[in-house]
C-alpha cells in the first residue's frame, strides 16, 4: 500500500498545528518521522488515521484520493495507528482484549472462544509473541500490553502500521523483540511509519527519514545518507549547542533534602538534594515513578515514610497549600488538567496561588492584583492582549508560561517542573529554558522531571536517573550521555 | 504573528459578546416577562402587588443565594427544605418552653450551618457524590423534625415584637423580609464577588484539582459553601416561621426544586465554575414573577406548575445555545 499525504494544513482554534506537511511511503517501508514535542507528528497521524478533520492538503492512498470518516473505517481499510496510551481493557484477558468489538460468534450469536483463542494462538506464534491467552491484561508489563496492541492491529491486516513511541516504556530485551516483530512485518510487505525521539532506534531500524519542525514537514531523507547531526539540527532548526541556552547560575548550599522516602508499590528509599541554583533533572522511563515522588513531596499524594527539609528545616507537607506556603511551586506534567482552569482568564489563574496576599481588609485589591500578573506575564513574555483572556485561547507554550507564572509568583524557592515543554512550540521552549536559568540565576533550586533526554543532557546540572521506584544512578553533568542513561533507566550496569 | 494577534482579538470580543449575553440574558428575560403580564393585567405593576411579590419571592431567593454557591462548586443541595423545617422547629420548640426568641432565632441559623455543615462534612471527608449525601440528609433532617414535632405543627409560639417583626413587619413601607433578603445578598455578593472566599469557590468549580494543586484547601471551602446554604435555609425558614406564627413539621417541602431553578434561571452552569449571583436574585424574581402573575391572570395551580416548567426548559436550551 502506498501513502502520500500532500501539503496537509490544521489548526485548533487560534493555534495552527500544521502549516504544510508532505510525507509518502510505501509498503515494506521503515519510515521515521522525527520532531520535537509539538512539531505535530501525532496530530498528522490522527488525520491520516481520520480521527481528526484537516483544513486543506490531500491524501492518497494507492493513488487514490481517501478521507477516512474515523479511525475504525481506516483501520478497517488497512491503517491502524497503536497509540502511545493503550486502549486495553485491563480486567478482561488477552483474547478478549484482542477480539473486543471483533467477537467471532457462533450462528446463536454466542461468542466462539476456540475459535478466537485459535486465530489468537496463529497471530502470536506469527509475531514470535509468547503470552499466555487468558491472563488478565493488568497483569502484563507495559511491553507485554504493547505486543497485543500490535497484534490487535495485524488481525484486520493492517497494511500500515503508525506507532508512537513504541519504546518508550518498554525494557532492553522487549525492545529486542518489538524490533524482530517490526522485521517482521516488513518482510510481510506492511509499510511502518515510526515516531520516535530515540535516535539509536531510528538508525537501526529505519529505511527513510521524515523530518517535522513547528508543523511543517523539513524533508525526507534515506536513513542511509544523513546522520544524528544532521537530523537533530533539522529538528531544532540549529546547533543543539545554542539551542539550550548557557547556564552561568552560581551553584550554592543544598536548600532542599529527602530522606528515605517510601510509598509503598510505587517507590522506596528515594534520598537526594539539590542546591542553590541547581537544576536537577529527573530521568527514567515512564511508569518509573517519578512523577509520584514529586506529587508525593509536593502534598498531592500521601508519603508512607521518609523526611523532607529545606533550607535545613524539616517540612511537614500535607497538602499543596502546606508546600506552597513552604515555597515550593510544583508545575504538573499535565497542564490542561491540573495547571490551568481553561475557562478563566490569565489573571485569575496566575494569581490563584497568590490570592491570599491580595487580600485589603477581606477584600481582594485587584489593583494591586493587576499589576502583579501583568508584571508576571511581562516578565515571561505571555503573548495575549489582555489579562483578561481565558487560558484556553493560548498556544501551548503560552498556556505553559502562564501555570510558570503562577508558581514564580509565590516567591518559590525550590520549583519542580514535571515536563515542562511538553505539548510546547520550538520557540516557547527556548524562552521557557531561558527564564529557568534566570530563576536559577536568582538562586532557585529547580527539580526537572523530563521525558526528553536531550532536554535533560542540555539542561541539567546533575541528572538523577529512577528505575522501577528506586534511584538507579546520578551522573554529573560531565558524565552524562544519552546511553548512560538509558542504560540506568532500564536496569542496566 | 499578525494572524495570530488577530485570532486573539477576535476570541476577545467573541468572549465578551458571549459573557454581556449571559449577564443580560435572564434580565432581558425578567424584564419580557413582566411587560408581558402587565399587558394582561395592568393590575401587576400596582405597588401593593409589586411588595406582595418581593415578600413572595424572598424566602425562595434567600434559599437560592446559598444553592448559588453549591452550584458554583459543582454540587447540589437537595436537604435544604429539610433544614429550614428542622431549624424552624427547634426555634419554635425553643420559643414555646421559654426561651428568648432572639436567641432561639440565631440559635436556629447556627442549628442550619450545623447541619449543612454536616452535608459537606460528607461529601468531603465521606467522599460522598452531593446529590446522594443531601438525599439521604433531605430525609434524615426531615425525618428528625417529624420525630421532633411529633407531627404536629408548633403553634404559641408568642408575641414578643422581634419575632413578629421579622416576618410580618415593614421597614420605611417596605416588608422586613425584602429588607433581609437584600442584606444577606449584599453581604454574600461581597463574599463571592469580592473576596478570595469566592475566587476560591470559582476556582473549585472551575477545574477542582487544579485548584487543591495551586493550594486551596478544598475541603474546608466545601464544607463552608454547604454550611451556608443551610444558614440560608433556617434564615428563610424563620421568616416563614413568624408569617405562620407557626413551625409546620411539613415546612419546605420541595423548596430546593424552586431554589435550583431560580439558580438556573440565573445563567449559573450546573456544572460548577460559571455563575453570578445577581443572576440568581433575578432568577427567583423570574420564578416570583411568574408565580404571582399567574396568579392574577386566574391560570390554575395545576396548569401553572406546567408553564414554570417549560420555562425552565426553554431557560436552559437558551443559555446552551450561546
Amino acid at each position: 500500500m502506498e501513502v502520500t499525504m500532500k501539503g496537509i494544513t490544521k489548526s485548533f482554534g487560534t493555534n495552527s498545528v500544521l502549516k504544510g506537511v508532505d510525507i509518502q511511503l510505501s509498503g515494506g517501508e521503515i519510515h521515521a518521522l522525527m520532531g520535537e514535542n509539538g512539531a505535530g507528528k501525532s496530530t498528522l497521524m490522527n488525520i491520516l488515521t481520520g480521527m481528526h478533520t484537516f483544513d486543506a492538503g490531500e491524501i492518497y492512498i494507492d493513488g487514490k484520493e481517501t478521507v477516512y470518516e474515523n479511525p475504525k473505517e481506516a483501520e478497517l481499510n488497512g491503517v491502524s495507528f497503536i497509540h502511545q496510551e493503550m486502549n486495553t481493557w485491563p480486567q478482561m484477558t488477552v483474547v478478549e482484549n484482542l477480539f473486543i468489538g471483533k467477537e467471532v460468534k457462533n450462528k446463536f450469536g454466542w461468542l466462539n472462544k476456540k475459535e478466537m483463542e485459535k486465530r489468537a494462538k496463529a497471530i502470536f506464534d506469527d509475531l514470535g509473541i509468547t503470552i499466555d491467552l487468558n491472563l488478565e491484561v493488568q497483569l502484563l508489563s507495559v511491553g507485554q500490553q504493547q505486543m497485543i496492541e500490535i497484534a490487535k492491529a495485524l488481525m484486520t491486516n493492517a497494511k500500515v502500521l503508525i506507532m508512537d513511541e513504541p519504546t518508550a516504556a518498554l525494557t532492553e530485551r522487549e525492545i529486542e523483540v518489538l524490533f524482530k516483530i517490526i522485521f517482521n512485518l516488513k518482510k510481510k510487505d506492511v509499510a511502518i511509519i515510526y515516531i520516535s525521539h530515540r535516535m539509536e532506534e531510528i538508525f537501526k531500524i529505519s529505511d527513510s527519514i521524515t523530518v517535522m519542525r513547528d508543523g511543517v514537514s523539513i524533508d525526507t531523507t534515506k536513513t542511509s545518507e544523513t546522520t544524528v547531526d544532521e537530523v537533530v539540527r533539522k529538528m531544532v532548526g540549529r546547533d543543539l549547542d545554542d539551542y539550550y541556552p548557557e547556564k552561568k547560575s552560581e551553584i550554592g548550599e543544598i536548600i532542599f533534602e529527602t530522606r528515605n522516602l517510601s510509598k509503598k508499590g510505587v517507590f522506596e528509599h528515594i534520598s537526594f538534594n539539590v542546591r542553590q541554583g541547581e537544576i536537577v533533572g529527573f530521568s527514567g522511563l515512564m511508569g518509573s515513578g517519578r512523577t509520584e515522588m514529586m506529587r508525593a513531596i509536593f502534598g498531592i499524594d500521601e508519603l508512607d515514610q521518609g523526611e523532607v527539609y529545606l533550607e535545613n528545616k524539616r517540612l511537614k507537607i500535607k497538602t499543596p497549600s502546606d508546600a506552597i506556603h513552604e515555597g515550593i511551586g510544583f508545575l504538573t506534567e499535565n497542564r490542561k488538567d491540573e495547571g490551568l482552569i481553561l475557562d478563566y482568564s490569565i489573571k485569575e489563574n496566575i494569581s490563584l496561588p497568590s490570592i491570599d496576599g491580595f487580600k485589603k481588609r477581606g477584600i481582594i485589591d485587584e489593583v494591586a492584583e493587576k499589576d502583579f500578573v501583568e508584571l508576571l506575564m511581562k516578565r515571561l513574555n505571555v503573548k495575549a492582549q489582555s489579562s483578561e483572556l481565558a487560558v484556553s485561547n493560548l498556544s501551548g507554550g503560552n498556556q505553559q508560561k502562564v501555570v510558570l507564572a503562577k508558581w514564580i509568583g509565590i516567591g518559590s524557592k525550590l520549583l519542580i517542573l514535571d515536563e515542562p515543554t511538553r505539548g510546547v512550540d520550538v520557540g516557547a521552549k527556548r524562552e521557557i529554558y531561558q527564564l529557568m536559568n534566570e530563576l536559577t540565576d536568582r538562586g532557585v533550586a529547580i527539580i526537572m522531571v523530563s521525558s526528553d533526554l536531550p532536554e535533560v543532557l542540555g539542561v541539567s546540572d546533575r541528572v538523577i536517573v529512577v528505575h522501577e521506584g528506586t534511584i538507579a544512578g546520578e551522573l554529573s553533568k560531565a558524565e552524562a550521555t544519552e546511553e548512560k542513561i538509558m542504560s540506568l533507566a532500564t536496569g542496566g550496569y | 504573528m499578525s494572524t495570530d494577534t488577530n485570532k486573539l482579538k477576535l476570541a476577545e470580543e467573541k468572549n465578551s459578546r458571549k459573557e454581556l449575553i449571559g449577564k443580560l440574558g435572564p434580565l432581558l428575560a425578567l424584564i419580557v416577562l413582566v411587560i408581558f403580564v402587565t399587558i394582561l393585567n395592568p393590575g401587576f405593576v400596582a405597588p401593593t402587588n409589586l411588595l406582595n411579590l418581593l415578600r413572595q419571592v424572598s424566602t425562595n431567593a434567600l434559599i437560592a443565594f446559598g444553592m448559588t454557591f453549591v452550584i458554583l462548586t459543582g454540587g447540589i443541595d437537595l436537604s435544604v427544605g429539610s433544614t429550614l423545617a428542622l431549624s424552624s422547629a427547634l426555634m419554635a420548640g425553643g420559643i414555646v418552653s421559654g426561651l428568648d426568641p432572639l436567641l432561639a432565632m440565631i440559635l436556629a441559623v447556627i442549628a442550619g450551618a450545623l447541619l449543612g455543615g454536616f452535608n459537606g462534612l460528607l461529601i468531603t471527608k465521606g467522599k460522598m457524590a452531593p446529590f446522594i449525601a443531601t438525599l439521604a440528609t433531605m430525609t434524615i433532617f426531615r425525618g428528625a423534625t417529624l420525630v421532633f414535632t411529633n407531627g404536629n405543627p408548633i403553634t404559641g409560639i408568642g408575641d414578643s415584637f422581634i419575632f413578629k417583626f421579622i416576618g410580618r413587619g415593614y421597614l420605611f413601607g417596605i416588608p422586613f423580609p425584602v429588607i433581609l433578603m437584600l442584606i444577606c445578598f449584599a453581604v454574600l455578593y461581597i463574599l463571592l464577588h469580592k473576596m478570595t472566599f469566592g475566587r476560591k469557590v470559582f476556582a473549585i468549580g472551575g477545574n477542582e484539582k487544579a485548584a487543591f494543586i495551586a493550594g486551596i484547601k478544598s475541603d474546608r471551602i466545601k464544607i463552608a459553601i454547604y454550611a451556608i446554604s443551610g444558614m440560608m435555609a433556617s434564615v428563610a425558614g424563620i421568616i416563614i416561621t413568624s408569617r405562620l406564627n407557626s413551625a409546620q413539621p411539613t415546612a419546605g417541602q420541595s423548596y430546593e426544586m424552586d431554589a435550583i431553578a431560580s439558580v438556573v434561571l440565573g445563567g449559573t452552569s450546573l456544572s460548577g465554575g460559571r455563575g453570578r449571583l445577581v443572576g440568581t436574585l433575578i432568577g427567583a424574581l423570574i420564578m416570583g414573577t411568574l408565580n404571582n402573575g399567574l396568579n392574577l391572570l386566574g391560570v390554575s395551580s395545576f396548569y401553572q406548575q406546567i408553564v414554570k416548567g417549560i420555562v425552565i426548559i426553554i431557560a436552559v436550551l437558551l443559555d446552551r445555545k450561546k
